[in-house]
């Protein structure tokens, strides 16, 4: 030791006496080692390291020595005192490791389990499917227009330009509404396509007009695998300056590589919709085999039948009449209409190969498609 | 309409044989672009060889068979006799006959033998027209004519290879209904010359009521129904003269059923022109012809037996007895030709399309005739029809035409549209250019002529009567220089204001229902009044008040649905019955509500204009109210069982808890009441009430557990529950809400109290609770931030007919740290309201 010590008192100052300290030191690293767990190491902990510890009370006698002999003998509790805490902390890490280990194992699950604690809610492809062609449309900058579902015929017919008693009519093989007093008719009928709600567009909303209309239709087709007597339809109106043909094909093409993939070519063939003149109806690619299967040795194509296309939509220029009929000049104004079937859409695009299957509510059916179709 | 290419060919100049498939199938795209759809495309005559043109030598009667047995010697031309059985007894010795020897094969792969039938060896057989494929008669042989060569191969003598275009034709098109309006358009697509089958107008005619000495005297009496009207004579015609091989088979290849000489004439030339003809029996007429409207209580038995009483409106052929057809739709039974007929009266008349089409809707009567003439005939073929006719049944009958005819015409006003030269190209978005234009309207028939201005004026051809309009003028050019050459322009931004809040609304609102385990099912949306009573519906209900329609798809189902439940139930019913014991169904569907003070009928308005405000309101005022429901039922759990324990069943909570998902889903504020509708249980249905979008209160939807008495009737499991909802008054009273504003985040502590009431069983908790709000909102700006009921209990302590109801409030003030003494002030005003409203009493301890 250095020379200023010699007022150095060995009863006093034992416990910091270097030998001392270092066997504070030794005897708690060796309980500490000693820990077994997590609550040995408590005790441990405060046995060696605790206000009544042994390396804390000698700690407490530096203020005793002499100022000359404090900085020596801090140092060396000092050094004690950081052995025995990183010696703790190294221990209880271990210890905790340990503990995780086996604790954590012990505690293991199933995680493959199930769960589904609620029930499995969907809503139906025709919803969805109808919403996503809408949304087409919207994004295309149409407005969804709706209209009633029991309709005045004049609004299903005479404003789309079918005279009356036109074979035109008998196509559309309608469902009339009787009159409040028995009368078989009442001017009244289900509507048999959402084409009227072109003519309460025409009639209320601004020009120019975009809009698109989805719903319920109603003839009195006759159930089978592909016909439905109430059925949902979407069509497309557009009434603007300039409008041609190959705007038409332009609203088609965009329409149909957002539901059915880029890619695909469409046709237009001559039709007869009194409503649009001249009229046509829409085939595309399809959009499976991609007329594959019509090629000298490919597979049959179950879709499309191997026709290599599938019509989807009837179309045409506005008949300048419907305009007529709705007071917008035709010599200012054109337009074009299409519109096609919802559930063929899905049919077409989900692979569903009965029409009957959307009608009969069961819950397989729906559920299937979950949320969004 | 069925189309044989060889008769197609015999007036449009194309070259093209039945086995070129390609070839066919080129015409057969080609007639789809011009718009008449080819719907199937059949080959006919391929699938019959080795039959010959036999005679038949002798005829042995074979007795001992159930049915007379013929064991005929035949003669194939090669000098060898064959024997073959035979059926049927309509030759005679000496007829050349369709002879199939062993190896031959008829329709269908039907191989020929040598076999022993009936005792005898039969080498082959001898053919009915129905085993050749031509017609569906197989009650007699084909008896050919007499100078048919002996061992000829029959397939081609009888030109029997074909292939048949089945056409479908749209409602527009009357002149495609026809041989001469279909070689038209393939003359046109081919660019080949096209020969008119009409022929010319024959010249010699007879003035309008002419008597004895010319044709058949006949008038037009109501110029609105008829404005063309000819009668031709043909006397001494052989009733029995067979129908020529060729015609019997073209009729037979177009579906036409080969009757009698006269009757097959007319349809031929019927299938060839598009001018309905009709064959009386002169004999069997009384006086002059007439046409004219019917008169009260006149009646008339039609070729198909059924006797009609006729309309005022109905458009008569009548004479001196009476009514002998209904006009271009189908004649009288009394003046048809017959077996013994041998003077024939030829009509062919122009009636008009609307009257024609009234009538045989009216009767419920479609003839190809009436077909044709609703969709427009010729004006100008009545003539040269009548004349094809006359010399036909001449020519193949041995008649007599007698010369002219009777000829009632109305003046018809011709049809010219002036159209500016470029409206087509602005139509397609195409440059086709004056002359391409005008070269495409002269194809379709037109004549056109240029006027100043670059403007067109163009009279389009008699058998065009479709074409009226400019546009019809554009569709003709368009079509004709193909759809497939518009070009396609990128789509024009529209600027629209996306969906409104209604249209999400309800997209939410679907979504809530099935992410809560709901499936989304439709139902069928017609009803009956046997469903109003299963439901347990009063008498003066106002559901049981429905639309009725005149022509349901069911007789047992006359009505539009006035509520979604009986659909719901019966599909709730159906998943049950197909193994599901969990089920939970909703469904967004329209009812349909007639007005107590609506209009009987909607008027039909002009097109010639806008209709006025008056005028859609007169057409609103027939329609019912429409408003769209929303409907959920259930049944089995409504969260399932699984390895964690048994499932939570479904009950009249979750019904009512459909209806909060819905209005929550909508934001707008509402109130669960108690209620007794059917056909809910009445001691477990809620009313739900909200403010409509005028400030008033409006029940919106009933829920609850339904009654078991319907339960039963649809057959249900028991404790089904169901919710049915108005969302159009949730979605105006929606649409009337701003958007929603955000309150201020409080960071100062929570103070929780609980509560516990005890109140009468009747009490409602609802009431309870919102008492407990309203009270609390009056103790200054301490805000009770949630509220929970975490205890409903009912025994002993809580004292006969009561029941305690425990719940959790929240405090929480915006600026600062609530004291003890502020929380229990704000605790015992929400208290002091409870026991004020519903004379709760608060519970100790």
């Amino acid at each position: 030791m250095s020379a200023p010590n010699n007022t150095y008192d060995p009863v006093e100052v034992a416990a910091l006496a270097p030998d001392a300290v270092q066997r504070i030191q030794a005897d708690a690293l060796a309980a500490i080692a000693a820990a077994a767990d997590l609550d040995q190491l408590k005790a441990v902990r405060i046995a060696h390291a605790g206000d009544r510890a042994p390396i804390t009370l000698a700690n407490a006698e530096i203020g005793a020595l002499p100022p000359a002999a404090r900085a020596e003998a801090g140092k060396r509790v000092g050094a004690a005192r950081g052995a025995i805490r990183q010696a703790l902390a190294s221990r209880q890490a271990e210890l905790e490791e340990e503990r995780d280990r086996r604790v954590l194992v012990d505690e293991a699950v199933d995680v493959t389990l199930p769960w589904d604690r609620t029930a499995a809610g969907a809503r139906h492809p025709v919803t969805t499917v109808g919403e996503h062609l809408a949304d087409v449309f919207v994004d295309m900058g149409y407005e969804v227009a709706e209209g009633p579902e029991v309709e005045a015929e004049w609004y299903n017919f005479d404003a789309l330009n079918f005279p009356p008693d036109h074979p035109a009519r008998d196509q559309y093989d309608t469902i009339f509404v009787a009159g409040p007093d028995g009368a078989e008719r009442s001017g009244v009928v289900l509507r048999t396509h959402t084409s009227p709600v072109q003519i309460r567009a025409l009639l209320t909303r601004p020009l120019p007009l975009y809009v698109v209309s989805p719903g319920k239709c109603y003839r009195t087709d006759t159930l089978d695998a592909t016909h439905s007597p109430v059925f949902n339809q979407i069509e497309c109106l557009a009434v603007d300056e300039g409008l041609t043909m190959a705007d038409l094909r332009g609203a088609i093409d965009a329409f149909v590589t957002a539901m059915f993939g880029a890619g695909l070519q469409t046709r237009l063939r001559p039709d007869y919709f009194p409503f649009t003149e001249p009229s046509a109806d829409v085939s595309m690619q399809c959009h499976v085999c991609r007329g594959a299967s019509t090629r000298p040795g490919g597979q049959p194509c179950r879709v499309c039948r191997s026709q290599g296309w599938i019509e989807i939509a009837g179309c045409g220029m506005v008949n300048p009449r419907v305009l007529v009929a709705c007071g917008i000049d035709p010599e200012r104004y054109s337009g074009f209409a299409f519109g096609l079937g919802i559930e063929r859409s899905v049919m077409i695009r989900h692979g569903v190969a009965d029409i009957r299957d959307t009608l009969e509510g069961d819950l397989r059916f729906s559920r299937a498609f979950g949320m969004e179709a | 309409m069925r189309l044989p290419l060889s008769w197609l060919q015999e007036y449009a100049a194309v070259e093209l044989s039945a086995d070129d498939d390609a070839g066919v199938a080129e015409m057969s795209w080609r007639l789809t672009n011009c718009g008449l759809e080819v719907e199937s495309v059949e080959t006919v005559g391929h699938d019959i060889t080795g039959v010959i043109v036999g005679e038949v030598l002798g005829i042995e009667e074979l007795t001992g068979f159930n049915k007379p047995i013929r064991y005929c010697h035949v003669s194939a031309g090669d000098g060898q006799e064959r024997h073959v059985i035979c059926g049927a007894g309509n030759f005679v010795v000496g007829d050349r006959v369709p002879l199939a020897l062993p190896g031959s094969v008829l329709p269908g792969g039907f191989e020929i033998g040598a076999r022993k039938i009936y005792g005898r060896v039969s080498e082959g057989m001898i053919c009915s027209p129905a085993e050749l494929g031509i017609g569906d008669d197989h009650t007699g042989i084909m008896v050919l004519a007499p100078d048919a060569p002996l061992g000829a191969d029959f397939v081609s003598y009888a030109g029997l290879r074909d292939v048949v275009f089945d056409i479908n034709v749209t409602p527009d098109k009357g002149f495609a209904l026809s041989v001469r309006g279909v070689a038209r358009e393939l003359a046109i697509s081919y660019a080949v010359p096209f020969t008119d089958p009409a022929g010319p107008v024959p010249s010699a005619v007879t003035g309008a009521g002419e008597g004895p000495g010319g044709a058949y005297p006949a008038r037009i009496e109501d110029p609105t129904g008829c404005d063309r009207f000819v009668l031709r004579e043909v006397l001494g015609v052989d009733p029995s003269a067979p129908t020529p091989l060729a015609m019997a088979v073209r009729l037979a290849r177009s579906g036409q059923r080969s009757v009698s000489l006269a009757v097959d004439v007319t349809n031929y030339l019927m299938l060839e022109l598009g001018q309905p003809l009709h064959a009386y029996d002169k004999a069997q007429l009384v006086g002059a012809v007439v046409v004219r409207r019917a008169r009260p209580g006149e009646k008339l038995e039609t070729i198909d037996h059924v006797v009609r009483e006729l309309d005022a409106e109905d458009i008569l052929i009548a004479d001196d007895s009476g009514p002998i057809g209904l006009a271009g739709t189908m004649g009288g039974v009394h003046t048809e030709v017959s077996e013994s007929t041998s003077d024939v009266v030829i009509e062919a008349g122009h009636f008009s399309a609307r009257g024609v089409a009234r009538m045989s809707r009216r009767h419920r009567l479609g003839s190809e005739a009436s077909a044709r003439f609703e969709r427009g005939v010729d004006t100008e073929l009545q003539r040269r029809a009548s004349a094809r006719a006359a010399a036909m049944l001449a020519e193949h009958g041995g008649g007599r035409v007698v010369p002219g005819c009777t000829y009632a015409s109305v003046p018809v006003e011709p049809i010219t549209i002036t159209m500016d030269a470029g409206y087509p190209d602005r139509v397609a978005g195409v440059a086709y250019g004056t002359d391409t234009v005008t070269a495409r309207l002269r194809d379709v028939g037109c004549t056109v002529a240029s006027a100043s201005g670059d403007r067109l004026i163009v009279s389009p051809p008699s058998w065009r009567p479709d074409i009226t309009d400019p546009a019809d003028l554009a569709e003709e050019v368009i079509r004709l220089e193909g759809y497939q050459n518009i070009p396609v322009h990128a789509v024009r931004a529209a600027g629209g204001r996306g969906l409104t809040g209604r249209q999400r609304l309800r997209r939410a609102t679907g979504r809530a229902l099935a992410y809560q385990g709901f499936v989304e099912v439709t139902t069928d949306p017609f009803a009956s009044a046997a469903d109003f009573d299963r439901l347990q519906l009063p008498a003066d209900d106002a559901r049981r008040l429905a639309v009725r329609l005149s022509n349901p798809l069911s007789d047992d189902e006359p009505l539009m649905r006035t509520t979604l439940l009986p659909g719901l139930m019966r599909t709730l019913a159906r998943n049950v019955g197909r193994g599901f014991s969990d089920v939970l169904l909703f469904e967004f569907g329209l009812v349909f509500r007639p007005r107590p003070d609506g209009a009987s009928f909607a008027p039909i308005l002009p097109v010639d204009r806008s209709p006025s405000a008056s005028e859609i309101a007169q057409l609103e005022a027939a329609l019912p109210d429409q408003p769209l429901h929303a409907g959920v039922v259930l049944a089995g759990n409504a969260a399932p069982a699984g390895w964690w324990g048994p499932g939570r069943p479904a009950g009249w909570q979750d019904a009512i808890e459909a209806a909060r998902t819905v209005l929550r889903a909508s934001r707008v504020r509402f109130a669960i009441r108690t209620a007794h509708y059917e056909p809910w249980h009445p001691g477990r249905c809620a009313a739900v009430v909200v403010q409509d979008c005028e400030g008033r209160e409006q029940v919106v939807a009933h829920a609850g557990e339904l009654h078991p008495r319907v339960i039963a009737a649809f057959g249900l499991p028991v404790r089904s529950a169901a919710m049915e909802l108005d969302l159009s008054v949730v979605e105006a009273a929606a649409d009337a809400l701003g958007p929603r504003q955000a309150r201020p985040l409080s960071s100062y502590p929570v103070a929780v109290q609980d509560v516990a009431l005890i109140v009468a069983q009747a009490v409602p908790a609802a009431k309870v609770e919102s008492a407990l709000r309203v009270g609390a909102a009056q103790a200054g700006d301490v805000l009770l931030e949630d509220l929970s009921l975490f205890d409903v209990y009912t025994g002993d302590q809580a004292g006969e007919g009561h029941k305690s109801l425990a719940y959790t409030l929240r405090f929480r003030a915006p600026d600062r740290t609530l004291t003890a003494e502020e929380v229990a002030a704000a605790r015992d005003a929400a208290v002091a309201e409870a026991v004020r409203q519903t004379g709760a009493v608060l519970r100790s301890g």
